[in-house]
């Protein structure tokens, strides 16, 4: 197969959907961990994809170098919330710069890169690897964690 | 034109040659037709047959090919009044819809509007009728107003009446919603705005592919459409303007082709439409779009529209019978625009997995985004029906739904 050809690449097989839509995303999207407001957040920001229009609010705590407490809001597609969701409870208790990492393992793995999507620094995070698959679907899984790297990186 | 006849959809997709992919390893089911059509093998033909003969730069030159270009170009110019039952110098050729509600909104808006000036529109309005009027609104100091929905989901014509008042200028609305699929009674609304002493700019991108269309008989003053939507190119549409207003509007554009006499320190314009046609125009588009519209009229508008109405009641029948799913806008006096929710799958899920069973439909916000907030929501799927689609192609897009349903475990 040409893959400079859309055609050709469209005409394959039908895309790994199970891969895309696993128990434990589906799960964090029925039933999103933190969401909703926090005590004192130290950090909000609200960002959206205008294309689709999922909207994420991200809520930080940071106090003694440490990411106390995280939570969000949001309303959107599957894997932007369960990617939100699960952002919440891979980042709480972290340090800013571990955070960051993640976010940037995390973001390495969405563009296709295999020992990314191996890395155990992402726990469950990993079942979002089939999303990379989906071109059209990775900004919706990237939402959040543009939210985190807006509040905690470089500048911020 | 012939009377209406069945119209014979296997011949018809036939002519798509794009309609015989596959997408995912499955028959492509195309249902975005609101967005884009698929253009007929005859439409291609008529582009690359100009290109691959004729071509030349139009209005200019004496020699052949120069000649034959300009006819080519002028002879589409023709067919699109013909089309819309209006005058060939009133149809100045555009990028599309959103270019020539720019113009109109622009060169009329920009020299006509004053401070305190009320454009009339409606929540229903697809952003390429919005954002021209606030731009030219803010430059203007003229006022927006929207006329509301009825709670079935129809314009609300009462309401639109009651806020046409003595500053309204001009009220700009859309023929066919793009997202209710609602057909609204612009020459109702024409007829209301000029008794107020208003303009009245009709949005037809919904409307010409699949209606029969009479500027005359609608009684507004602009008309605007695009070609892509219609079995004709890409960055092709045209505005018709009433002939008096065209030559009073002064140009928006300015460069080639559209003056008269050019000096150091002014110029005077072409006549209609050519002033409004600065630059070398998309020739070879133009010649797309004219056999675009001889390709509707051949096949017939009745015969599409009675299609497509047909289809429409059995994609409602079969959808309205899945648990879950909810219609926006009314289902009855409704074309085959169907946007919807089904269950709590949200649209961006519901079309990457109907794309995986070769449907292709639109979710998001359909350009669309005050009528969405009307709605309280932030997207919705649509489907989008046009001549070629099947039956056979509505119970794939049930199927698709299904498999979503199971997919997602039930609805939450």
């Amino acid at each position: 197969m040409n893959d400079t050809d859309p055609q050709a690449a469209g005409k394959g097989a039908e895309p790994p959907l199970h891969q895309l839509y696993q128990e434990v995303i589906l799960d964090h999207y029925r039933r999103p961990r933190n969401k909703g407001a926090i005590d004192e957040p130290t950090h909000t920001i609200t960002m959206n994809n205008p294309l689709c229009g999922d909207v994420i609010e991200l809520l930080l705590r940071v106090r003694g170098g440490r990411i106390e407490e995280v939570g969000f809001e949001g309303r959107g597609c599957s894997i932007s919330q369960a990617s939100a969701s699960m952002l919440t409870e891979r980042v709480r208790g972290r340090t800013p710069s571990e955070a960051l990492g993640i976010a940037a393992t995390f973001t390495r793995m969405l563009h296709g890169d295999a020992s990314a999507a191996e890395d155990e620094s992402l726990g469950d995070l990993r079942a979002l690897a089939g999303v990379a698959k989906f071109p059209v679907r990775v900004k919706c899984a990237l939402l959040a964690w543009n939210c985190l790297e807006e509040l905690v990186g470089t500048g911020s | 034109m012939t009377p209406t006849t069945a119209l014979d959809v296997e011949k018809i997709r036939g002519d798509f040659p794009i309609l015989h992919r596959e997408v995912h390893g499955r028959p492509l089911v195309y249902l975005d037709n609101a967005a884009s059509s698929q253009k007929p093998a005859v439409v291609v033909a008529a582009v690359s047959g100009y290109f691959l003969t004729s071509h030349a730069n139009v209005h200019r030159g004496a020699h052949q090919l120069s000649v034959e270009a300009t006819g080519a170009y002028e002879a589409a110019r023709e067919t699109v009044a013909r089309f819309l039952g209006g005058a060939s110098h009133e149809i100045v050729f555009t990028r599309g819809t959103t270019e020539a509600i720019n113009l109109v909104a622009a060169s009329w808006g920009g020299s006509a509007l004053r401070e305190g000036d009320e454009i009339l529109l409606t929540l229903m309005e697809h952003h390429s009728n919005l954002v021209p009027w606030q731009l030219v609104a803010q430059r203007t100091g003229a006022r927006l107003r929207y006329a509301g929905l009825t709670p079935e989901g129809r314009l609300d014509v009462e309401d639109l009446v009651a806020k046409l008042g003595p500053r309204t200028r001009i009220v700009a609305v859309t023929h066919v919603s793009n997202t209710l699929g609602v057909v609204n009674p612009v020459a109702e609304i024409a007829r209301r705005a000029r008794d107020a002493g208003a303009l009245c700019l009709v949005d037809g991108a919904q409307a010409a592919p699949h209606l029969r269309v009479d500027v005359d008989a609608i009684g507004c003053d602009f008309y605007a459409f695009s070609g892509h939507k219609m079995c004709g190119p890409t960055g092709i549409g045209a505005l018709w303007g009433r002939r008096e207003l065209l030559e009073a509007m002064p140009p928006w554009q300015g460069g080639g082709e559209m003056i008269s006499q050019v000096g150091l320190e002014e110029s005077t314009w072409a006549e209609i439409p050519h002033k409004f046609e600065a630059g070398t125009p998309s020739v070879g588009d133009a010649v797309g779009l004219g056999a675009a519209v001889r390709y509707l009229e051949q096949v017939g508008l009745d015969a599409i529209h009675a299609h497509e109405m047909a289809l429409t009641e059995y994609a409602l029948e079969r959808l309205g019978e899945l648990e879950g799913f909810r219609l926006f806008g009314p289902s009855t006096g409704r074309v085959g625009v169907i946007s919807f929710e089904y269950g709590d799958i949200h649209p961006h899920d519901l079309a990457t997995i109907l794309d995986s069973h070769g449907v292709a439909i639109l979710a998001g916000h359909h350009c669309n985004q005050p009528l969405m907030d009307h709605l309280g929501v932030a997207a919705t799927a649509r489907a989008s029906l046009y001549l070629y689609n099947t039956r056979e192609e509505i119970d794939t897009l049930v199927e698709g739904l299904l498999a979503a349903r199971a997919l997602f475990g039930g609805f939450g």
